[in-house]
């Protein structure tokens, strides 16, 4: 058999667009090590100094708290707002459904620079002091479209004969919410609110024109990037990263897992 | 909980029920009577009313004008949760999330209940499903699925209990013998059941009564024998088996029959088999109550005899031949003859067709395509 | 991940379509706080953005003081200043997009209808494509920056092959910001484009094939236009953070001032010179060109698709 180029060069493409991707998250990892001094440019050598002393570096630690409390009350608040619209778009009929649309649609077509700058000339105009409550704001704001999208496709793939079989089944209009729907439509929900944390934990441009004085983590690795990120931002970074992708991963396995069960049970 | 649940099922009455929905109406004053412990069908084409019916009387919709009586109660407007009905929903609709134990248990719990869990085992029992309590719904095959749902409801103990196309995912197979089964249990615990279905032999086979329901309205009912030996309207006597329709006047009534010219041939109908009896009327006769003869018989006064036509098609289904026959100016006839090893007929044959006076019957509408004349 | 939720909401197989319940209250009491947000938090700030972008200044000589007023030539004068700020930026925009396009496009293929065949690889590797949003946006563009560096290994090694003369270099070049640009947003194109891929049915390229289409042909005629509302919302996705983003193209990062994008302008202006109307003025310009580059693309797929 001859070597055919066609059914090897797809994969092989893949391979490299895979490390292309993932070069800048191995540097980040592999310079969470460095021995730095100062800045972290160059390879000085291995420790593992910046993991163990990860405060150790003034603001680092302060900034990824608050990036932390900023992500859950803001994913707490536009989980909720997002699940009642996405209900009330696939269960109910009303006139307005396409301006409802558009207005969800819009903040997802917005760039972040106009978000951004939008709400702090409105701030600005009426006077209100940047500060931790209009992040929260913000982030609620830009994460709620992004929630909707997410649970409305849920609740779309949800049979309404289910909860017509609750109220047949003598469940009154909240327990059928409560016992059936809510239970159902979990999976979406725990899935909107993740993609909601990582939205507000990520965010740098909205978060800059409306934080103030408040310092975020992405905030604190613009400030620092001008004299050099220093490595305990890596480890941070490095962290997050592996807790994420560990837990992506476990959930992954865990569905096809389950999956193989289901279909050995038939 | 104020309902009162009866074991032995309550009577169902529909009094001038009307349901619009935007842009059309899905029933159009529709009034039904369904005693307590029967079998009923409610048999029509899609898109008849039928599962509307159905979801107005579990109280999933609410009618637009009319009353809605479950054991001489009015519930038109209580919430499905305060009826006593419940239903097997045509894609069963079993929770995901819970075991099929739980699934059955439902009910009992959001009624309090003592025992629920007992009781949902004991239901399962009934429909032979014990073994696997514990499973998810999705573990289990359609037909495993389609008892649970059953049992979810019957568990309940309801007044009445309504199953909306419950074998209509099934392979035919299993259809068959759910069929059976369904039967059986109903008798079992007596209850009134309300099937809505589009499949005729389904409703034929496990009814007491059947309902015929057309564009919003029901056409006829009664005994499944009786609808099919008399139907009344060119719809029953199509939508019900099969049906040979001939049209014709009626020239001459005598005590007790009429003789109707159809292209010239004479056709009689009894009288009191007969939905009319001046003018334009549309006759029909079941294929299989049709005979073929490769020569003409003698004139009989209690046949009716035409003829000669050309054989233009023959079906072999196994228990019976079918064959499609044009007669000049009547058009194709249907017969089937059963396949008794001995049939002669080719294809391009020249036959006559004849059937006993007593099986025709006299519709009282006319096929839509009937050109008005005169 | 953002745009996984873009991706998949084109419908799913198993929609249903019921009679949708007509309680207007229940639906007013579902729709209206967040709607209500909406309007105070997004559609307000833009209303503020367009008045304060009509603003003049006081009169006080302080600086960033402005009075309401109705300054047209605010728009006049923001064109003239940063039309190379403005056209660097749908420059920059475009050329990423399309880099995105042609780079994501095999590895959308790939995963979405090559590896049907193993779904834990496809997992695995739709895990992959999403890695990068884990690890914060600004580490991953400065890792670009440190290894892009004038010392590095990468640049000296091209400047003793001659690509790169003695004295040039790559950071704060269009290059670089190109490279960051088109590197940062690639999984906003590759989920979309993976979405309408993994629904493609692998029997119409047969059919294709079958009736007489080479493998380009069934490409061209089958898999692209059957792909065509993943490149839809993958490019518009792709187009509308990246015209308004300026962490690429910031000095700190991998740009210089000859790199400037209307970004680091409207950043400049609000947030360090205090020049308010200027930075609104140029917000309400990308604005309304997003706006109608939106327009343009739903006109040919519909709201409803995109959300």
């Amino acid at each position: 058999m001859r070597f055919s180029l066609g059914k090897w060069a797809l994969p092989l493409y893949t391979v490299l667009a895979f490390i292309y991707l993932l070069i800048p998250i191995a540097y980040t990892f592999v310079f969470s090590f460095n021995d730095s001094f100062k800045s972290n440019i160059s390879w000085r050598g291995f420790t593992f100094n910046n993991w163990i002393n990860v405060c150790g570096e003034p603001g680092v630690c302060d900034a990824f708290g608050t990036s932390v409390l900023i992500g859950v009350v803001s994913t707490v608040l536009a989980t909720i707002l997002g699940t009642m619209i996405a209900i009330a778009l696939v269960r109910y009929e009303f006139k307005a459904r396409s301006s409802v649309s558009l207005l969800l649609f819009l903040p997802m077509a917005t760039p972040e620079i106009v978000l951004g700058a939008g709400l702090a000339s409105q701030f600005f105009n009426m006077g209100v002091t940047k500060g931790l409550g209009t992040v929260i704001v913000a982030h609620v704001m830009f994460c709620l479209s992004f929630v909707v999208v997410t649970v409305k496709a849920r609740v779309a793939s949800l049979d309404p004969a289910l909860e017509e079989a609750g109220s047949d089944l003598y469940a009154t209009p909240a327990q059928v919410f409560r016992k059936v729907t809510l239970p159902l439509l979990t999976p979406g929900i725990m899935s909107a609110a993740l993609l909601a944390f990582a939205l507000s934990f990520d965010d740098f441009i909205i978060t800059n024109f409306n934080a103030g004085p408040v310092d975020t983590f992405p905030k604190f690795v613009y400030t620092a990037a001008s004299k050099g990120i220093p490595a305990e931002a890596n480890v941070i970074g490095s962290a997050v990263f592996l807790v994420a992708i560990i837990g992506v991963v476990l959930v992954q396995l865990n569905s096809a897992r389950k999956q193989k069960r289901l279909l050995a049970g038939k | 909980m104020a309902t009162e649940f009866v074991a032995r099922g309550s009577n169902l009455d529909l009094v001038g029920i009307r349901k619009e929905f935007p842009g059309f109406t899905a029933i159009d004053d529709l009034d039904l009577h369904i005693p307590a412990g029967e079998f009923f069908a409610l048999l029509g084409p899609s898109g008849c009313g039928k599962t509307t019916t159905l979801r107005l009387v579990a109280g999933l919709e609410e009618p637009t004008s009319g009353q809605i009586l479950i054991g001489g109660k009015d519930v038109s407007h209580t919430k499905p949760h305060e009826r006593p009905v419940n239903t097997v929903f045509q894609s069963y609709a079993l929770f995901p999330h819970m075991s099929v134990l739980e699934n059955v248990a439902f009910g009992l719990k959001q009624r309090k209940i003592a025992d629920p869990l007992k009781r949902a085992s004991e239901a399962l029992d009934l429909v032979q499903l014990g073994h696997l309590a514990g499973r998810r719904p999705q573990q289990l095959s359609g037909g495993q699925q389609q008892r649970v749902a059953l049992a979810r409801a019957l568990v309940n103990r309801p007044s009445l209990l309504l199953l909306d196309e419950p074998l209509g995912a099934l392979d035919l197979k299993l259809r068959r013998e759910m069929q059976i089964e369904l039967k059986a249990i109903q008798i079992e615990v007596g209850l009134t059941f309300l099937h809505v279905t589009h499949d005729q032999e389904e409703a034929m086979d496990m009814a007491d009564t059947v309902a015929v329901m057309n564009k919003g309205r029901i056409e006829q009912m009664g005994a499944p024998e009786k609808l099919y030996d008399r139907p009344k309207t060119v719809f029953v006597s199509k939508f019900l088996g099969q049906s040979n329709l001939f049209i014709g006047k009626i020239v001459e009534t005598s005590a007790n029959s009429l003789s109707i010219d159809v292209a010239g041939y004479k056709i009689s109908v009894p009288k009191d088999r007969a939905e009319k009896h001046t003018g334009k009327i549309a006759i029909g006769v079941r294929p299989e109550k049709a005979d073929l003869f490769q020569t003409k018989p003698a004139d009989s006064s209690s046949e009716n005899l035409i003829g000669p036509g050309e054989v233009k098609d023959i079906r072999f289904t196994g228990v019976s031949n079918q064959f499609l026959v044009d007669v000049p100016n009547i058009g194709l006839v249907t017969v089937f003859e059963q396949n008794e090893g001995n049939s002669t007929v080719e294809l391009g044959d020249q036959v006559w067709i004849s059937w006993k006076v007593e099986h025709s019957f006299g519709l009282a509408d006319l096929p839509a395509d009937t050109l008005d004349e005169e | 991940m953002a745009f996984a939720a873009f991706g998949h909401s084109g419908g799913s197989k198993s929609d249903f379509k019921t009679p949708r319940k007509t309680s207007v209250k229940v639906a007013m009491a579902l729709l209206i706080p967040g709607m209500l947000y909406l309007g105070l938090f997004f559609i307000t700030p833009l209303v503020s953005l367009v008045v304060t972008s009509l603003e003049v200044p006081d009169g006080s000589g302080e600086i960033g003081r402005y009075d309401y007023g109705f300054e047209i030539a605010n728009y006049w004068a923001v064109i003239e200043t940063y039309w190379p700020h403005i056209a660097r930026s749908f420059f920059y925009a475009l050329t990423a997009t399309i880099l995105g396009l042609l780079i994501s496009y095999p590895l959308a293929y790939f995963i979405g209808v090559k590896a049907r065949r193993w779904p834990i690889l496809q997992g695995l590797m739709l895990t992959l494509v999403i890695a990068p949003f884990f690890i914060s946006f600004l580490l991953r563009t400065f890792a670009w920056k440190q290894m892009f560096a004038n010392e590095s290994l990468i640049v000296t090694t091209l400047q003793s092959w001659g690509v790169l003369a003695p004295d040039q270099y790559l950071v704060g070049t269009d290059f670089m910001v190109i490279f960051g640009l088109t590197y940062n947003f690639i999984p906003f194109m590759t989920l979309p484009l993976y979405t309408s891929l993994e629904r493609l049915d692998i029997r119409l390229l047969e059919a294709g094939s079958d009736l007489y289409a080479s493998p380009a042909k069934v490409f061209g005629r089958v898999t692209l236009p059957l792909s065509m509302p993943g490149i839809i919302s993958g490019t518009l996705m792709t187009f509308i953070p990246i015209a308004g983003d300026y962490v690429n193209a910031s000095s700190q990062f991998l740009g210089s001032s000859e790199t400037a994008m209307i970004g680091n302008v409207v950043e400049a202006n609000f947030l360090r010179i205090n020049d308010y109307p200027s930075a609104s003025a140029l917000s309400v310009l990308l604005m309304a060109a997003i706006l109608a580059l939106v327009t343009f693309y739903v006109r040919r797929s519909g709201t409803e698709d995109l959300l």
